[in-house]
């Protein structure tokens, strides 16, 4: 007996649920919300302030003073200053090159770490091991410059003599006057030191969160270890990676005193890496600080925003892909 | 039929002759690189790394495509890599700790967290002076700035975590943006913000607001972890019994949370306590003990560490800088101690 | 009233049978109308069997005393409630067990009379041998379906003159070639439940095993996807032994010659009862077999 389907009537539409919140849980909201916008205030205020002070030696010095490498406050008999020149671009450049260094020796260094700890490493050596990373990764700046001027500086200086030797006929390897010590090199492999702990703890989170099924499948078609972790971990926790390896270099980027420490300070462009000469914005600021009259601490300033701006550049990037390609598959 | 149960077995662990087999291949590869170091032009340190490195890669290349073939020849290479990452990541720790324990152990004495520089220079015997103003100095602006960024801290990751309005996922990516602040621009900041315009002076309470800018994200992050280890459950249980949202957060989950939050402190703490940059801008950096914050020079750790550094010279002032770094880490590990102590206890 | 031949049995006692319910007949009738494939030829090695096989997850004796031999070139169904073991015990075939850090195990498993548990095993050889296809289709989202098929070859490192023709191949068994054949190069993401499992299917025919573990297979599919999957393994038998563990009974009377029922009374997981499927449908030996067939529980 055939049953005729009967038309089914359309469905209702949901019902709108609203609640009115209580008098105490609205302004709690009110209070959460804004303790909640701090950092925006915040971050935004030192935009701001470094700006106002630092704005007007932007303006006349124009797009000189990214690229400029001259600093120089010339003054008469009076101290009255004449004429001033600020172009960070000497320092500009050493930030990006010992950045450059650190992540090109600490990534992969932080990375095959990270592929031990959570593939080869178990039990206690485990627990071990990632306490140690992560104690490591709160010592202060200061130490690592410390340790780097009185206990790294002579092999540093050593393995930058033999690289000079046996490498010395690409330009970047070379030095104009035999000096090895107190380097971008060295501040570039203490930089590299300072930010294995954070890159390799990024690592690991993502590699923790590799897709089991995926893994699974790999060794199920008689994949070494190997050859699970080419063909499925790495290309899951690729974005993430470059994330992690971007705050590091947004680490290194900032470093002040560590810097200051090993690197000898000189205001000029200096790309020969093994050369003892250098600086980056950073020890620029606490060199010249001590000393510098009210017009070159604007100066300063403008050089603070321009590091501020950078690394927040460098920061929301590594942010985006940490969040975004840290957990998808491709 | 019940039979006998049998003892259960891990047949796929290596066995003994497996480990024996891993053992005398790093044995060998040393015999390798001493050998080459001593018959080769290879030297020093560096060189024997080096071939120790390269030893151990061939030599485990070639007995595991020997044992089983290419594929298993490549993993192993993988390994030995991995292997070598992690020395080369725990060596420089042991190095720097060693150090710190070494060289500072001649800077300190059993006066020097009573007595201040105000009477000494860096490069008087280390047995005169102290580093008492030093660590008074730290403690009042890590303090100061706890009070600060812990209240605001714990609301950003409430808003996180209970409110989760339309603005939590700026608000989340702008704690992160402000956590890579370089500790200078921080310095900075306070310096055109406060200190120019308005008080004229530098002072220890300059110094706790720059530390503020850095403790914020640390506190808010770790507090947002904490809060969502808090099962949903217990949420979903205040709000049943008819309690407000702002009761079930104050009542249920904040003391749910509370081990989580002192680890946040604690954390936060420990990152701003080794803080320089900032504190040379802003701080002032006194000899002599001044608890007053906003009034005066004020010394700190690292402060005090770093102008021995610098403006002494003689061993005498550099084992003063260790010695004050000594206890500097000491305060460090002491606080991660506790931090790990407090997180194996299980969260409420 | 068995044949002493044993498994050539096709006999139909329904006067045996000792509930009046359909629901058996027509299952033991489904199951008697599959042809039983020809044991044991060169290409299928000798098959696969175990010897008192037990398993533990840290203390916890999870699998007990299972001994049960897989003839080469036939079709197996493990059946069972759930968290009797069937999944344990299938992936002690493939030595997939050992990944969780807690297991421990006890017994032989024997491929080709070799203990695959042997000291001194290369493992990666025996999982080239004795292939896996999961629940939840899991094709590698970072590669194209072209290359997800031959994953296994470079897993493996195994080299092949004629990838292509393999290719084509491996996806004609698994019943998807003339879906993808155009779109090789494409990402696995873009295919459907039903095309992702038959992918992985074809994946790990591209190794060439003798044993293919199933591990409910179908259970995440809609029935269409899952009768093209029943079609592809009829037609895989032919040239490998498979193991299927399955909840719906019904498959398991559809695509298997034997069946072995697994149960756990709180305790470890236990193999009750093996026989040829339609011998397990119809007049089941045990007591709680014939409850699990008859739909009593479970």
């Amino acid at each position: 007996m055939a049953t005729e389907l009967k038309e089914r009537p359309a469905p209702p539409s949901p019902r709108e649920i609203t609640t009115k919140p209580r008098r105490s849980d609205q302004i709690f909201r009110i209070i959460v919300t804004i303790g909640g916008m701090a950092s925006l205030v915040i971050l935004g205020l030192i935009a701001l302030f470094l700006s106002i002070k630092g704005v007007h030696i932007l303006t006349e010095e124009k797009f000189g003073f990214i690229t400029g490498s001259a600093w120089e406050v010339t003054n008469d008999e009076n101290g009255t200053i004449i004429d001033t020149k600020f172009g960070i671009g000497a320092m500009l450049l050493g930030t990006m090159l010992a950045a450059l260094i650190a992540i090109s020796v600490g990534v992969p260094v932080a990375v095959l770490s990270a592929l031990y700890l959570t593939f080869y490493a178990n039990g206690r050596l485990k627990t071990f091991l990632i306490s140690v990373i992560d104690l490591m990764a709160a010592f202060p700046s200061l130490l690592f410059g410390f340790w780097g001027f009185f206990v790294f500086m002579s092999s540093a200086e050593y393995w930058a003599k033999l690289i000079n030797k046996y490498l010395g006929f690409i330009p970047l390897f070379d030095v104009p006057t035999p000096i090895f010590e107190r380097s971008p090199f060295i501040a570039g492999l203490v930089l590299a030191i300072m930010i294995i702990p954070i890159v390799t703890s990024i690592s690991r989170e993502i590699f923790d969160q590799t897709p089991l099924d995926r893994v699974q499948a790999a060794y199920a078609l008689g994949a070494t270890k190997l050859a699970m972790i080419k063909a499925v971990v790495i290309p899951y926790g690729r974005g993430g990676i470059v994330g992690g390896a971007m705050l590091g270099l947004g680490r290194a980027m900032g470093e002040t005193v560590a810097v200051y420490t090993v690197l000898n300070i000189v205001y000029q462009v200096n790309w020969q890496i093994l050369f003892g000469a250098g600086g980056n914005i950073a020890s620029l600021i606490l060199l010249k600080f001590g000393e510098a009259g009210p017009y070159e601490v604007d100066a300063l300033m403008a050089a603070g925003l321009v590091l501020f701006l950078l690394t927040l550049l460098v920061n929301a990037t590594a942010d985006v892909l940490i969040n975004r390609f840290g957990g998808k598959g491709r | 039929m019940s039979t006998v149960i049998p003892t259960p077995k891990k047949p796929w662990q290596p066995t003994a002759l497996d480990k024996l087999e891993d053992f005398l291949l790093v044995v060998a590869a040393f015999g390798v690189a001493g050998a080459s170091v001593k018959f080769t032009g290879l030297d020093g340190k560096i060189g024997f790394f080096f071939s120790l490195f390269f030893s151990l890669l061939l030599l485990n290349y070639g007995f595991h495509y020997y044992k089983r073939g290419t594929a298993a020849a490549k993993d192993s290479l993988l390994q030995v890599f991995t292997v070598m990452a992690i020395v080369i990541t725990c060596i420089p720790i042991a190095s720097i700790v060693g150090t710190v324990v070494i060289k500072g152990y001649k800077g300190i004495h059993w006066g020097i967290l009573t007595n201040d520089m105000a009477l000494n220079s860096v490069n008087d015997p280390v047995a005169q002076g102290g580093l008492g103003h030093a660590l008074v100095g730290t403690i009042i602006m890590v303090g100061l700035a706890l009070i600060i960024s812990f209240p605001i801290g714990v609301l950003t990751a409430l808003y996180l975590t209970e409110i989760r309005g339309p603005l939590a996922r700026p608000i989340r990516f702008l704690v992160q943006a402000m956590s890579g602040v370089p500790s200078i621009v921080a310095g900075l900041f306070i310096l055109s913000s406060l200190v120019y315009p308005v008080t004229q002076q530098l002072s220890g309470l300059m110094g706790s607001l720059a530390l503020t800018i850095l403790m914020i994200p640390t506190i808010a992050r770790t507090a947002e972890e904490m809060l969502l280890l808090i099962p949903n459950e217990l949420r979903e249980a205040g709000v049943a019994l008819g309690g407000t949202q702002w009761r079930t957060v104050a009542g249920v989950v904040l003391p749910a949370a509370k081990s989580g939050l002192v680890t946040a402190i604690i954390l936060g703490i420990a990152r701003i306590i080794g803080e320089t940059a900032p504190l040379l801008l802003v701080s002032g950096g006194g000899d002599a003990l001044n608890v007053n914050p906003t009034q005066g020079a004020m010394g700190s750790l690292p402060y005090y560490i770093w102008k021995s550094f610098l403006t002494g010279g003689t061993p005498e002032a550099f084992a003063r800088a260790w010695g004050g770094m000594l206890v500097l880490l000491s305060f460090i590990f002491i606080l991660f101690g506790l931090a790990r102590y407090l997180s194996g206890r299980k969260v409420a | 009233m068995s044949n002493s031949t044993g498994f050539n049995d096709n006999e139909r006692d329904e006067n045996k049978m000792k509930t009046a319910q359909t629901t058996p007949t027509s299952l033991s009738s489904v199951a008697s109308a599959r042809t039983l494939s020809q044991p044991g030829t060169a290409l299928l090695g000798t098959g696969l069997e175990t010897r008192s096989v037990h398993a533990w997850f840290g203390k916890k004796h999870v699998l007990s005393d299972v001994t049960l031999d897989f003839a080469a070139g036939t079709v197996t169904a493990l059946i069972g409630p759930s968290g009797c073991g069937k999944s344990t015990f299938i992936r002690t075939l493939n030595r997939m067990h050992e990944f969780i850090p807690t297991a421990a195990m006890a017994g032989e498993v024997l491929l080709d009379g070799k203990d695959i548990y042997a000291p001194g095993t290369d493992v990666t050889k025996i999982r080239l041998r004795v292939g896996m296809v999961f629940q939840k289709p899991n094709p590698f989202p970072s590669m194209t379906i072209g290359e997800n098929v031959l994953s296994g070859l470079k897993l493996a490192q195994i080299k092949k003159s004629n990838t292509d023709e393999l290719l084509e191949s491996c996806l004609t068994r698994a019943g998807l070639w003339n879906e993808v054949k155009d779109r090789l190069g494409e990402h696995g993401g873009s295919l459907s439940g039903g095309q992702q499992q038959r992918l992985c299917i074809a994946r790990s025919l591209a190794v060439e095993p003798q044993v293919l573990l199933m591990d409910e297979p179908c259970s995440a599919l809609d029935p269409g996807s899952t009768f093209r999957i029943e079609e592809t393994i009829a037609e895989l038998a032919k040239s490998m032994t498979i193991v299927i563990v399955t909840h719906n009974m019904q498959q398991a009377a559809r695509v298997s010659d034997y069946t072995a029922f697994f149960l756990s009374d709180g305790g470890p997981g236990e193999m009750i009862e093996a026989a040829p499927t339609s011998r397990i449908f119809s007049s089941p030996q045990d007591k709680r077999t014939e409850d699990y067939v008859t739909g009593r529980f479970g």
